[in-house]
Order: structure tokens, then C-alpha cells, then sequence
């Protein structure tokens, strides 16, 4: 049979036999296993059917836990239920796992495994989360590779209907699950052949079922339970040999043979290496290597890890193994070992106590476990090797790891990271490029030719750094004529892309560059002129490496032929054009065959547009002649200023610099602690323009300060004194403020922070009256400005911040610009919707504020390394911010609270028990302090430290302890952020349960009406009507009404905002949350990356979804009903504007309206209908009397 | 009384036609204009440049911010259809044909020459009786000169003509230095009609905002004028059929529009105002007018006041002119009347 050759990564592959192989999926997104879900979701949208001709019916769920009860539901009714997931979502499975495998249900669920999150959460994969899983009595299938996973996918669902054994099908995350591969695809056939019809009968024989009743989910007491627990015993014991069969039967099929446990290498081995997962590819290439070179190694590869079957584990391995070293990609702190280490060691004693029933050894091996890989940390040949190596040593080091520098407890091995055994018929190419510029798509495509259209294996990895706007990305090419088992990044590359100029002094990029290398580098300089323009360094090494360099003007090609900043095409042209994969006419037919295969849906214009570019690349790309001698004297800039702190640069600067993966153990915080404030200290330069104040025009209303998401323009008054040390060309214009004494007021941009989005300039109100177009800030283009602006900011930086408890209220947007940011710099998006209401938060609460915050969107930019954006004040207060989880933030916060009010309740007890000590005055003093406002804040905080003082010394246990709690009597406040994902979905049930507790905790939702940081899956906020993924044909229910339910509370403070339909109303809904000694929930309109809209119009868009009466804008003030007031206040004005006016400005809606133009004006009337009577409802509340 | 005209060499059974406009989006309406009596629909036009930046924004936003960030590849499901070309038009065309018993005269706005050719081709295929060429064009480039525009509007006739094989009409502005001869050298070209005239959209200004806004403002019978004067000077003179399209409201509008020597009088600002209903009801009132005066035919009406058959053809040039100027009374007050 010919079976489909195609290029995918092994989520995909999962996803494919998944819903080949279904009838009802339940999904919720998590990285890196959201693919599947989308996958699924996608294909049953466009009807595509299983191998039974049915279309699986997709259900997205609330949260995990959701998804496993849905699937739970669906297995005892009995459908062919699956699911996927990885990480915490996994953990979130755990309890109805249990239950499945209790009652011996046939599912498979993907997992495409990741880090759990410990003193840090990571995307990364490893396998802490399925071994995390190893109690549940689920069996666990490993595949290694995108063809495995598919295959072994099959095997599972397969093995779990005859065995009733549920199936985790495991793959590494990222490593396998984003790696893009040339695979055969199994074919209807292949599937149906494996799939047997009694045992789904009997499966869906066992269903509940009415028509013949039984029960299930009882509970036991001691005289019978552990008699029920040891029923499924011959279960177990029977699995791995039905696996075994199934994989037998799908090898007669597919020509593909795997073994519970596969060993590869010297049938003499004395040394061998034990592990799971994609670490194996690279493991076996290292294996076959040394043994080429005459070595007795081998390795065992473990696929089916439970059930664990020792018979085929001891009989898989040669009787000449004289050591093992077991490789663990998870670690178990507090344990004996790591699982597979403790599996491997219990075996091979068992055995030995049994007498040697399987075991063929001679002698009893030695067994060393050692953990690698962690967060995929990279696992090269280099450390098989040096695995090998400490095999050799007389007292192999045990509990060891490999691949970091362990300079704390020494557990690391050494191996020399020079070792290489990458042959040469596999060509290798590196492209660093931005995620703006199209480089990661285009090496896709590249891969899908090379795959798919020459006889060639081919394989992708792509490396994204954890920033959302000016991402820069690295892509990994490997090809050549046999599959490819390198599952590391290139370490040597016969061809690298540099796509930004601007990476030349920014990163090594001709590190991994081999002698004779090509380098092409999308250069604005031409042939003639680009040499004088490169670092240094860069000349010595192409000189030295004797170097083949092109140049190719990209973006002016990219201009001229309408693709804008998307240098995809005409870079990958480039990259067909000079590295002779293909002929140069068969390469560029086959690159317009791909690009109307993946643009073609969206119109013959954009295909026509790439044509151009693949048409006008050849003729603009040129090669440069390389001098003979080094004649720059551009040096590359240091990573972080010279004024960074010192774990900045000891530290964070590696980081940034790329160089993490050299940073020892002990330069790692032990328990997860940061310092706050580093992205100061990261220097990006991403902005192409900057705004530019026009002093003559401004009036100093502060909205650009306020509605900036990177808080990189700032404002300050101050007296003109200060303007002696300025610079040349630092603006100043007189303060315009009647409140204060401070006579000059200066707007200053932070260029080099700065993403250039534009926000400022479509938000300043003011327009040049001879020039319409003009307004007080205007972009222009950055590098020309930047050594000015630089040193300009440097000076802003020194004028001093405006004193909190000076005469002004901070309740207009005028005056709020003047309050220092303690949050800025993220690396969210351009333009982020979210981050102006954090920052708002920061500069009104940012001294005194604890802030939880739920994973999504905010913790990444709030808190990815390198550098993170909350920061302190000069005194040293600001947000103490942490992230537990998704799921328990409201708890988490409320557990702040918590400490907070019996700290203060303790504290106050102990201020009256040490009245005298203290000062009664002063005692007194503190207790009745209200803390009202700023200035009794600040006094406060002076008393607490005379308290301090006065207690200093003192030896009493309530002395020392009241020093130790003295910091809750001054008033804190804890905010509890997150996305709608937490807030409406997966964490609702703890946001009602802390919006009912009546503690004074504040609750700030950014909606984005879609999980954004996943990459746009639907949640409950998601509109009617609105496209996102699993919501492909249009949500197709309402929003959920949050603020509403949260108000029939009565006594929780409830606010509707958005900062572009009414900034003031956005401060005081702030200000009364935070004033409310209670409960507080904020709900903040927030556009997003995700609603496919020009985002500098963010704000306009903003004040649409208020005039449609989309987004009302209230307040519910239960303070008010005390005052005999209606506590609801509906603060925007009836609806003006149809929705679809403001809705199709957004691709989000406008793309239905594209595809299925009925269902689109049919959604579309019913949100219309919708809005009208929740305004009216709303109308009805604001009138009444509560 | 025989009210049926002739025009591109279609026969209809009266002249009163709804013009190109967003009536036409959908076959509901199409059915439903058929119902209200019209003789042939003008369908609302086919921008290619609307086509274009559709899917130029729509591949924007699509790939706005993929692969660039390790947790989100993308942020929307890349759905496996998008109408951006215009397949819903010639759908609609298609559909049309079937449904009504009238003629289809498609509209075409191109703006490449490939455009032009390629969409009046498929508009041809869909089934259209025939095709308006809607040169919706705003020469605002300094250096462009007039010759080179008028040359634009005969090359466009002339790939288009020798594309297709149904009649061709073309909508005009008004603005050009000689019309007389841009007809006479379209009519050259093989134009089958000319449409007179186009009321080019006309931004305005938001004093409050100091924007440019887009403002729609429907014609009345003042609109007429224009081009009442022009086909009764082309009337009898370019060897083509005119319909006139601005400021029909009424059944006089029809009855001077016919008079100065249109085929047909086509109506849209007037049905959108006051519904579809209206195109029976002034080709009643039409008749009426014309039983009373005992005409018997709209043929015999045609072009009865163009310039070549009036007594004062001097009344459609200069004199006219000085003759209204005379006409205004000086207001004291500051004010005219």
C-alpha cells in the first residue's frame, strides 16, 4: 500500500489517529498540547469523519478537570471518548483518572508532556507531569517521534479496547509535539485494521444504560474495598502482552516493529543507557555512532512504561550488560530515585532475589539513575556520551544529571560539549528572524517542499524567546537522505539567515557557523557596502571560516511587492536559491505551488502579491565579496548597562545574551525569588518609530501617559531649576496644573522600550489647527532620534517623581500621569490592551499592593525571564507579585488577604500588650489609624518604623514577633488579576467563592473575550458571534455576564470598564474597588492581538463596544444602598450604534462574515438582539430602587 | 400604450430601471424588484479593489503575530473558505438568472487592466445580459493629464470589448473637458450605452473631530439636470444608447429623461427613500401623463426635446446660461430667493 508521505509535527499526528479513532472529544487548551484540541476541533467543523464515518462531536470544557469528567461521562455511556492535555491540566485529570481506571475504561488521552510548575511554571516539556500520573493504574505508551506517536497512538487505542487498561500516549512537549517531520501517514485502512468490533461492542456493552440498569460508583467500607481494589490484577498483568500483540499486528501492517522495550545497539553491550521519550532518538544516533568507533554500548528504549513488565524489561537487555545508567526526564525531590531508576533497580533486584528468572546477566549490573532534559533542556550527543563515559569510571557517579553545571551539590557529570557526530549528508540551516517577519511560516513551507516534494527526510524545530511583541525566533532546518533522529538543536550549521540586521550586534549569530558556511543576511546595505557595516567579531569569523555571503535587501523587495514587514517569501526564495536543495527553477516552481496552497483561501491577491516577491527576490540578491582583512571597529554592545545591578549582570544578562544554559546551579534563586524591576536593564529597540511630543500643541491631559501598555511615555513636573543639567535637545513646556508649585512639565518616551504602537498618538486629542493631521505627539523614525532620546531619558530619569502626598487628587487622568508606573517594559504584544490597566493599578496602588496572578497572558509578561516588569519605587515599595496557577487564583489571592487581616489583628494585639514599651501615643496612634488616604498611609509607615526602633534590641518573643507582623498595620492591597479564561472559566468557581467571602479583596478580570495567551480558544466571554478556535463556525452562545452574577451578590463592588470608552470612569471604578472594604471585581474591556484588528485603533474599538452598548460601561456600589441611593449606576449612554459597526472592524467576526455570510448575519442579529435587551434590563436596574 | 424601450439591444417593457446599487445584494431583493415591476436590474458593482484589500486584510490579520511566540502559533482557526474573490457576485449573478425573468446587467469597477478583462469575462460567464462598466475613477495625481485619463477609459472599452461578446455600457463622471467627444470616441470604440452620470461619492468634513468623513447623500430631482442636458446634446449625435442615473425620483424625471433622449432613466436614491413600490407607481403616473396627452408610445417621446430636435438648441448651451443669471433678483436683505 502507498500511504501518504507527509510533513506534521506529532501533536498533529496524535490528533490525527484521535479523532480517526473517536466519537466524542472533550478539549480545553494547554501549551504544548492546545494543537490537538484546535486539530480536532477543526476537522470536525469541516466534517471530516472518523474511520467509522461519523464526525467525532468536539466539546471544549471549563478546565481540565472538565474535560476528564466530560470524558469520564461520555466513556461510562459508552462512546469512544479521548482528550489531551499535558502539565498542570494533566494534574487536573488526576482524580477522574483514577475513577477511569478503577472501572477498567478503555480511553486514550494524549498528553504532550511538560514541566510541572514548581518554583517557576515552564512551558517546556519534561515528564514530571505523567509521572505524576504513575498511581492512577493507567498505562503509559512513550513515543519518540512524530511517525511514533502516530503509530503508537493507534497501538494504544487499540491495546486499551482489548485490555480495558486506559492509555496515556506520551510524547515530549515542544520537543516532539512542535517538531515538524516527514512521517507516513497511517491510512483508513491501517486504522480500521487495527480496530476490533467486539471489543468496542463490549466496551460500549458495558455502558450505563436504562435499559438495563446497573450501578457503578459505589462506596465501599473496609470489609470488601481492598478485595475490589485487587480485582483488576489480571487487567494489569495481561497488558503488556496485548500491547506487545497490537504492536506485532500493526508492524505486519506498517513494516514499523516496536517492542515494550526496544533495545538498539552492540549485541555485546556492557554499557547501556535506559531512558523514555525523544531523548532516545538522539541517544540511539550517539549509540550507532560509538559503536562505530568499536564501543559495546546500547540502549534500551522504553515504550511501554506501565504497566511496567519486568519479564520483558530483563529479557529485552543482553546478557553482557555489566552497567546501566537510567535516565529520568522528571525529578522527584526527596526520593530514592527518579521512577525509572526506581522501576529499572527493583526489577533487576527482584529478579535476583527470585534467582534470576529473566535476568541474563552475569553478574549483578551496576545501576546509576541520573536526571536530564528537564524543561526541555537540551539532551545531545555530547551528554550520551558523557553518560557512556561515567559508565566507564570504576565508581560511576549515582543521582547525577547531565546537561547542566551543578556547582552546588555536585551531581552534574562532565562531558566535553565539543563532541559532535553529526554526519555531513545532513545539511543543516539556522534563520534568526522576529515573529513579525514571517521566518518561522516560511521554513514550514520549506520543510513541506523539502519533505514532501524531494526524496529527502526533513525535520523543523523552532526556537521562540518568551517576548510577545519583538519576538525573536530561531528556526532549526535538518535534511538529507535518511530519517533524522537529531532531537537537539543545530550545533552546526553549513547554512545560516540572519533575516534582522539589528540581531548582528545583538546576538553571536555565526556561532554555530561551520567552516565554509553561507551566511545570507537581509541587509538595508547592498553588496558594496554592507562589509563596513558588520561587527567586529562577525568579519574575523567570516574571513576565518572562509564564509559564502549574500546579502538581499528584504524589506525593499517586501515593499515593493505589497507584502509589507513579511520577508517570509523573498528570504525563503533566497534560501532555495542559494543552497541548491532543489534545481533554482524546480525550487521557485515549487515555492508558488506552496504559497497558493497556503494562501490561496485567502484570495488570489495575496497570492499574487507573493508571486511578486518570489519574482523580484533572485534579482536583488546578491553575493558579497568578503575583504581578505578585518576592517570594523563596531564592537558588540554590552548585553546590560554598566549600572545593572549585580545579579543583573551576573545573571539576567546571561540570560538575555542566550547563554542560560551555562548559568551553574548556584546562580539560580533556590526557592523561585526574582528581584523585581529588571526589564529596565533589557534594552530592546524594537520600534522602527517613536512618538515625539510637540511641546507648542500638548496640554498635558495625560492620556498617551495613561493608555501607553509599556509605560514607556511618562510625564513629570518639576521645578525649572533642574533644567540647567539637561541635555540639548530634553522638551520642557510650562506646567499647566493650578494645583501645584512645580512650574515645568515634560512628556520623555523611552525609545528604546518603546514597540511603536501607536496607542499614544490615536489617543492625543489634540489636532495642529493649520494642519489637521498633527497632533501633540507625532511618530517619526526611531534611529535617527535615538542618541538624543537615549540621553534625553537618562535625564528624565533623574528628575524627581511627583510626591504622593502632595496636594493633588489622583482621580483625573490629568493627574494620575503624574504618579510613577511600577510597571513597565513588559514583553506583551504592541499595543497590549491589558497591560495600561496594571500599569494604572501600579501607579495608584503600586506601594502597597500584593498582587496574585492567574496564568495566562499577564504572568508571561508579568513574569517570564529574563527580565520582569514589575518594579519598585525609589524607597524600594512596590507590587509583590507572584503566580500559583490558572485554576485557584481568586483562592490564592484570598489567602493574601487572609494573612493580611490576622497579621493586622495579631499585630494590634500586640501593639496594646506592648503599649508601654511602645508609647502609649504612639500606640494609640497607630491603632486608630484609618488610613484613608495617601498622607495617612505615609504616616503610618513613619509610626511603624519609630515602633520598630523602639522595639529594637528587645529580647521578648512578642517584641520580635510584633517587628515581624508590623508591616500588616499599614494598609496593603491585594489585587487579584486574570484573564477570562481564569475568570470566567476555569477559575469561576473560586472567584464566586472569594466574591462571597466579603474579605476585602480587589478583583481585576482582563477580558479579551478569548484565551489569548494560548492563542485565541473560545471561553465564556467569548461573544456571540465572534470566531475562535473551537468556536470555528461562530460562538454560537452568549457571552457570559460576569459583572451580573457578581452583583446579585449585594455586597460585592462590581465595575464594567474599558480605558477607550471612558478613561475617567476606568480611575474611578479603581478607586471605589480599592476604597470598598469588601469584595471588588473590575471587568476591563480589554482588545487584544486576538480580535484581528489594526491595534493601534485599540482605544476606538474600545469606545465602539461601548456606544453599541457591547461593553456597558457601570458601577455597583454597595456602599451606595447604605446612603438609601440605587447602588447600580449605568454610566454609558443608550446604544447609538449597531453592533455589527463596531463588531466587523475585527477579523474576529468579519472572517464568518467571509465564510458563511447567512450563519454570520444570523449570529449576528441574535448578539443584536441580545444587546438590546441586556441594556434594557440594565436601563431597568439603574432606575430601581435595590 | 406601448411603454416597452430598447436598450444595449435588450428589450424592456418599460424604462423605468433600478440602477447599480446595495438593493441588489442579495436575491431576496433581486426577486423582490422583479415583483415591484422593474424591467432589468443593475447589479450593485463589483469593486475589484474591494476584492483585493479584502484579502489583503484578511491575510493581515490572519498573520498578525504567528510564530512568534512558543504558546500561541496562531489566533484563529484558518477556516477552509473565505469569499474574498468574487465568487459571491458571480453566485449572485448566477442565481439571479434563474430566479427572475428580466435582464442582468452586471457592474464592473476594475483597476487593473487584468482586472477588467478577467472579472468582465467571468461576469459574462455567470450569465449577465450584459455589462456596466463603472469607471469610478479620481485622477488626484498633479501630473496625470486629461488625454492620458480619457485614453484609460478606451483602452478599458477596448480589452473589455474584445473580451466579451454582450453589450457594454459605461458609467461616466461628468468630468471631462469635452464630453461630447469622450462619447463620440467611446461610441468609436464599440460602447454599446453610455450611463450618465456617475455622482461620484463626496467626502465631507467633521468640524468637531477635524476629519474627513464618508457621507452619503441620496439625489432628488435637481440631480437631473446634468445629465438631462447631456444626453439631449448626445442624443441623435454618438450613435449609442444613454441611460440617464441621477436625480430620477418621478414619473416627470422619467418622462423629461425619455424626451432628451435616454433609453432609460435608471432610479435608486428614489427606492431606497421610499421603497421598491415606487417603480410601479411612476410608470403609472407615466402613463397616465401620457394618455392624457394622447402619446402612444415611449418611442415616440425619445429624444423629442434633444438638442437637434428642440427649437432653441441654443437653450442647452451658453444663452441658457445668461438667461437663468438674469433671472435672479437681488435680495436687499443679503440673502437670494
Amino acid at each position: 500500500m502507498n500511504r501518504e508521505l507527509v510533513t506534521l509535527d506529532a501533536n498533529e499526528a496524535a490528533a490525527y489517529v484521535a479523532h480517526k479513532t473517536n466519537e466524542v472529544i472533550a478539549i480545553y487548551p494547554i501549551t504544548p498540547s492546545s494543537n490537538m484540541g484546535e486539530f480536532a476541533d477543526a476537522w470536525s467543523v469541516l466534517g471530516q469523519t472518523n474511520v467509522f464515518g461519523t464526525v467525532p462531536l468536539v466539546q471544549e470544557m471549563q478546565s481540565e478537570g472538565g474535560a476528564a469528567g466530560a470524558v469520564h461521562g461520555a466513556l461510562q455511556t459508552g462512546s469512544l471518548t479521548t482528550t489531551f492535555t499535558a502539565s498542570q491540566g494533566l494534574l487536573l485529570m488526576i482524580p477522574n483518572m483514577f475513577k477511569i481506571s478503577g472501572e477498567l475504561t478503555s480511553t486514550v488521552f494524549h498528553i504532550a508532556a511538560r514541566s510541572l510548575a514548581g518554583q517557576a511554571l515552564s512551558i517546556f516539556g519534561d515528564h514530571s507531569d505523567v509521572m505524576s500520573t504513575r498511581s492512577t493504574g493507567w498505562a503509559m505508551l512513550f513515543g519518540n517521534s512524530a511517525q511514533e506517536v502516530m503509530d503508537l497512538a493507534l497501538v494504544a487505542q487499540a491495546a486499551t479496547l482489548e485490555s480495558r487498561v486506559p492509555f496515556l500516549n506520551v510524547f515530549d512537549g515542544f520537543r516532539t509535539s512542535h517538531e515538524v517531520m516527514k512521517i507516513e501517514r497511517l491510512s483508513d485502512e491501517d486504522i480500521l485494521a487495527m480496530m476490533n468490533s467486539d471489543h468496542i461492542a463490549a466496551h460500549r456493552g458495558r455502558a450505563l444504560n436504562p435499559d438495563r440498569p446497573v450501578i457503578r460508583g459505589t462506596a465501599q467500607n473496609p470489609d470488601v474495598f481492598f478485595q475490589a481494589r485487587e480485582t483488576v490484577n489480571p487487567y494489569y498483568l495481561a497488558t503488556p502482552e496485548i500491547v506487545q500483540k497490537t504492536m506485532d499486528k500493526l508492524a505486519g501492517l506498517v513494516g514499523r516493529q516496536y517492542r515494550l522495550f526496544d533495545y538498539v545497539g552492540a549485541p555485546d553491550a556492557e554499557r547501556v543507557i535506559i531512558l523514555m521519550g525523544s531523548g532516545c532518538e538522539t541517544a540511539e544516533e550517539t549509540v550507532n555512532y560509538l559503536i562505530e568507533k568499536g564501543e559495546k554500548v546500547g540502549l534500551l528504549k522504553v515504550r511501554l512504561f506501565r504497566p511496567f513488565s519486568v519479564e520483558h524489561f530483563l529479557q529485552a537487555l543482553p546478557a553482557t550488560v555489566r552497567k546501566m545508567a537510567v535516565l529520568d526526564r522528571t525529578k522527584e525531590p526527596g526520593a530514592a530515585g527518579e521512577p525509572l531508576y526506581q522501576d529499572v533497580m527493583t526489577a533487576v533486584s527482584e529478579d535476583y532475589s527470585n534467582g534470576q528468572v529473566y535476568s541474563p546477566f552475569k553478574t549483578f549490573p551496576k545501576i546509576i539513575g541520573g536526571r536530564y532534559g528537564l524543561s526541555s533542556k537540551e539532551f545531545t550527543p555530547a551528554m550520551v556520551k558523557g553518560v557512556f563515559d561515567e559508565l566507564n569510571q570504576d565508581k560511576p557517579k549515582n543521582h547525577f544529571t547531565v546537561g547542566i553545571n551543578d556547582d552546588v551539590t555536585h551531581t552534574s557529570l562532565s562531558y566535553d560539549p565539543d563532541f559532535d557526530i553529526e554526519p555531513d549528508y545532513v545539511v543543516r540551516a539556522m534563520f534568526w528572524g522576529l515573529g513579525a517577519d514571517g521566518t518561522v511560516g516560511a521554513n514550514k513551507n520549506s520543510i513541506k517542499i523539502i519533505g514532501e516534494e524531494t526524496p529527502n527526510y526533513a525535520q523543523g524545530y523552532f526556537v521562540y524567546d518568551s517576548k510577545k511583541s519583538g519576538a525573536r525566533t530561531v528556526s532549526h532546518l535538518r535534511f538529507g537522505p535518511k530519517p533524522i533522529h537529531s532531537t537537539y538543536l543545530i550545533r552546526k550549521a553549513s547554512f545560516i539567515a540572519v533575516h534582522q540586521f539589528g540581531f548582528m550586534e545583538r546576538f553571536d549569530v555565526l556561532e554555530n557557523a561551520t567552516p565554509g558556511a553561507t551566511f545570507l543576511l537581509n541587509s538595508p546595505f547592498g553588496p558594496e557596502e554592507v562589509w563596513d557595516q558588520l561587527p567586529r567579531e562577525v568579519q574575523q569569523k567570516i574571513i576565518a571560516f572562509k564564509m559564502k555571503f549574500y546579502v538581499i535587501d528584504g524589506y525593499g523587495v517586501a515593499k515593493s511587492a505589497g507584502m509589507g514587514n513579511r520577508i517570509n517569501t523573498v528570504m525563503q526564495t533566497c534560501f532555495f536559491a542559494i543552497s541548491g536543495v532543489l534545481p533554482r527553477e524546480e525550487a521557485i516552481e515549487k515555492i508558488k505551488e506552496t504559497i497558493k496552497k497556503t494562501y490561496g483561501r485567502r484570495g488570489e491577491a495575496v497570492v499574487k502579491k507573493n508571486y511578486a516577491a518570489v519574482d523580484e527576490t533572485l534579482a536583488n540578491l546578491h553575493q558579497v565579496t568578503v575583504p581578505e582583512a578585518v576592517s570594523s571597529h563596531i564592537e558588540l554592545p554590552p548585553v546590560v548597562p554598566a549600572a545593572a545591578p549585580d545579579f543583573v549582570q551576573k545573571v539576567t544578562a546571561e540570560i538575555i545574551a542566550g547563554r542560560g544554559d551555562a548559568l551553574p546551579v548556584s546562580a539560580m534563586p533556590v526557592d523561585g525569588t526574582f528581584p523585581v524591576g529588571t526589564t529596565q536593564w533589557e534594552k530592546r529597540n524594537i520600534a522602527l518609530e517613536i512618538p515625539v511630543w510637540d511641546t507648542d500643541l500638548c496640554i498635558q491631559c495625560g492620556k498617551c501617559v495613561m493608555v501607553c501598555p509599556h509605560a514607556v511615555i511618562r510625564s513629570k513636573v518639576y521645578d525649572d531649576s533642574y533644567l540647567a543639567a539637561a541635555p540639548e535637545t530634553f522638551k520642557s513646556a510650562d506646567a499647566r496644573f493650578k494645583e501645584i508649585t512645580e512650574t515645568k512639565y515634560s512628556l520623555q518616551v523611552s525609545g528604546d522600550d518603546c514597540t511603536g504602537c501607536r496607542l499614544c498618538v490615536e489617543v492625543c486629542p489634540v489636532k495642529d489647527k493649520t494642519q489637521a493631521g498633527r497632533k501633540a505627539l507625532n511618530m517619526a523614525d526611531y534611529p535617527d532620534l535615538r542618541e538624543a532620546e537615549k540621553k534625553n531619558w537618562d535625564f528624565f530619569l533623574t528628575l524627581p517623581e511627583f510626591a504622593r502626598t502632595d496636594t493633588l487628587k489622583f482621580d483625573s487622568v490629568k493627574n494620575v500621569q503624574l504618579l510613577e508606573p511600577l510597571f513597565e517594559f513588559s514583553g506583551a504584544c504592541a499595543g497590549c490592551g491589558e497591560t495600561p490597566y496594571l500599569k494604572l493599578l501600579s501607579q495608584l496602588y503600586g506601594d502597597r499592593a500584593l498582587i496574585a496572578n492567574a496564568t495566562g497572558c499577564s504572568s508571561i509578561y508579568g513574569g517570564n525571564l529574563p527580565t520582569t516588569p514589575w518594579a519598585a519605587n525609589k524607597e524600594g515599595r512596590g507590587p509583590a507579585w507572584s503566580n500559583s496557577l490558572f485554576e485557584d487564583n481568586a483562592e490564592f489571592g484570598l489567602g493574601m488577604r487572609l494573612t493580611l487581616d490576622k497579621q493586622r489583628e495579631y499585630a494590634l494585639h500586640l501593639v496594646e500588650r506592648l503599649r508601654d514599651v511602645i508609647g502609649s501615643e504612639l500606640a494609640a496612634d497607630i491603632i486608630k489609624s484609618e488610613q484613608t488616604d495617601e498622607a495617612e498611609i505615609f504616616r503610618q509607615r513613619d509610626r511603624i518604623e519609630l515602633l520598630k526602633k523602639r522595639l529594637a534590641g528587645r529580647d521578648d518573643f512578642a517584641s520580635k514577633d510584633l517587628i515581624s507582623v508590623s508591616g500588616a498595620l499599614t494598609r496593603k492591597s491585594v489585587w487579584i488579576v486574570g484573564g477570562d479564561g481564569w475568570a470566567y472559566d476555569i477559575g469561576y468557581g473560586g472567584l464566586d467563592h472569594v466574591l462571597a467571602s466579603g474579605r476585602n479583596v480587589n478583583l481585576l478580570v482582563l477580558d479579551t473575550e478569548v484565551y489569548s495567551n494560548t492563542g485565541g480558544q473560545s471561553s465564556k466571554a467569548t461573544p456571540r458571534g465572534a470566531v475562535a478556535k473551537f468556536a470555528a463556525g461562530g460562538k454560537a452562545t452568549m457571552k457570559k455576564d460576569l459583572g451580573l452574577m457578581a452583583i446579585s451578590y449585594g455586597n460585592v463592588y462590581v465595575a464594567q470598564i474599558a480605558m477607550g470608552g471612558n478613561d475617567v470612569h476606568t480611575i474611578k471604578a479603581f478607586l471605589e474597588a480599592e476604597a470598598y472594604d469588601g469584595p471588588s471585581l473590575i471587568i476591563a474591556y480589554s482588545h487584544c492581538i486576538a480580535h484581528g484588528i489594526d491595534i493601534s485603533k485599540g482605544l476606538q474599538q474600545q469606545k465602539l463596544a461601548v456606544e453599541t452598548a457591547h461593553w456597558p460601561l457601570y458601577r455597583y456600589n454597595p456602599l451606595l444602598k447604605a446612603q438609601g441611593k440605587n447602588p447600580f449606576q449605568l454610566d454609558s449612554r443608550p446604544p447609538k450604534i449597531a453592533l455589527k459597526d463596531y463588531a466587523y472592524n475585527e477579523t474576529r467576526y468579519s472572517m464568518l462574515l467571509q465564510s458563511d455570510p447567512d450563519g454570520a448575519a444570523h449570529l449576528m442579529s441574535q448578539a443584536q438582539q441580545e444587546i438590546t435587551e441586556r441594556w434594557k434590563k440594565y436601563e431597568q436596574l439603574a432606575k430601581s430602587q435595590d | 400604450m406601448d411603454l416597452t424601450t430598447t436598450y444595449m439591444g435588450l428589450n424592456l417593457k418599460h424604462p423605468v430601471v433600478p440602477s447599480a446599487s446595495p438593493v441588489t445584494k442579495n436575491l431576496d431583493n433581486i426577486r423582490r424588484l422583479e415583483d415591484a415591476g422593474a424591467p432589468a436590474i443593475v447589479m450593485y458593482s463589483l469593486f475589484e479593489e474591494q476584492i483585493t484589500k479584502e484579502s489583503h486584510r484578511l491575510d493581515h490579520f490572519l498573520s498578525y503575530g504567528t510564530d512568534s511566540y512558543s504558546e500561541a502559533m496562531s489566533y484563529f482557526p484558518d477556516l477552509n473558505t473565505y469569499n474574498v474573490g468574487p465568487d459571491e457576485y458571480l453566485n449572485l449573478i448566477q442565481k439571479a438568472r434563474a430566479a427572475v425573468n428580466i435582464p442582468i446587467i452586471g457592474s464592473l469597477n476594475g483597476i487593473s487592466s487584468g482586472g477588467w478583462v478577467e472579472y468582465a469575462q467571468k461576469i459574462q460567464e455567470a450569465g449577465a445580459h450584459a455589462l456596466e462598466l463603472n469607471v469610478y475613477y479620481i485622477p488626484t495625481d498633479p501630473h496625470l493629464s486629461g488625454g492620458y485619463v480619457e485614453q484609460m477609459y478606451l483602452d478599458v472599452l477596448a480589452d473589455v470589448k474584445e473580451a466579451c461578446t454582450i453589450p457594454v455600457s459605461m458609467k461616466l463622471g461628468p468630468f471631462f473637458s469635452s464630453p461630447a467627444n469622450m462619447a463620440h470616441r467611446l461610441a468609436a470604440q464599440g460602447v454599446n450605452a453610455l450611463v450618465l452620470f456617475n455622482r461620484f461619492y463626496q467626502p465631507d468634513f467633521d468640524l468637531e473631530n477635524l476629519e474627513v468623513v464618508p457621507h452619503l447623500v441620496l439625489s432628488d430631482s435637481n440631480a437631473l439636470r446634468l445629465p438631462l442636458r447631456w444626453v439631449a446634446i448626445l442624443y441623435g449625435r454618438v450613435p449609442v444608447d444613454f441611460a440617464i442615473t441621477s436625480g430620477v425620483h418621478t414619473h416627470e424625471d422619467v418622462l423629461k429623461g425619455l424626451m432628451a433622449g435616454a433609453a432609460v432613466t435608471m432610479m435608486t436614491s428614489e427606492l431606497l427613500q421610499h421603497g421598491l413600490k415606487r417603480i410601479n407607481e411612476v410608470v403609472a403616473d407615466m402613463t397616465r401623463w401620457m394618455e392624457e396627452r394622447e402619446y402612444v408610445s415611449v418611442k415616440q417621446m425619445q429624444g423629442s426635446m434633444s438638442q437637434k430636435n428642440v427649437a432653441e438648441p441654443a437653450a442647452f448651451e451658453r444663452a441658457n446660461y445668461m438667461k437663468v443669471l438674469q433671472s435672479w433678483r437681488f435680495d436687499p436683505t443679503g440673502s437670494l430667493f
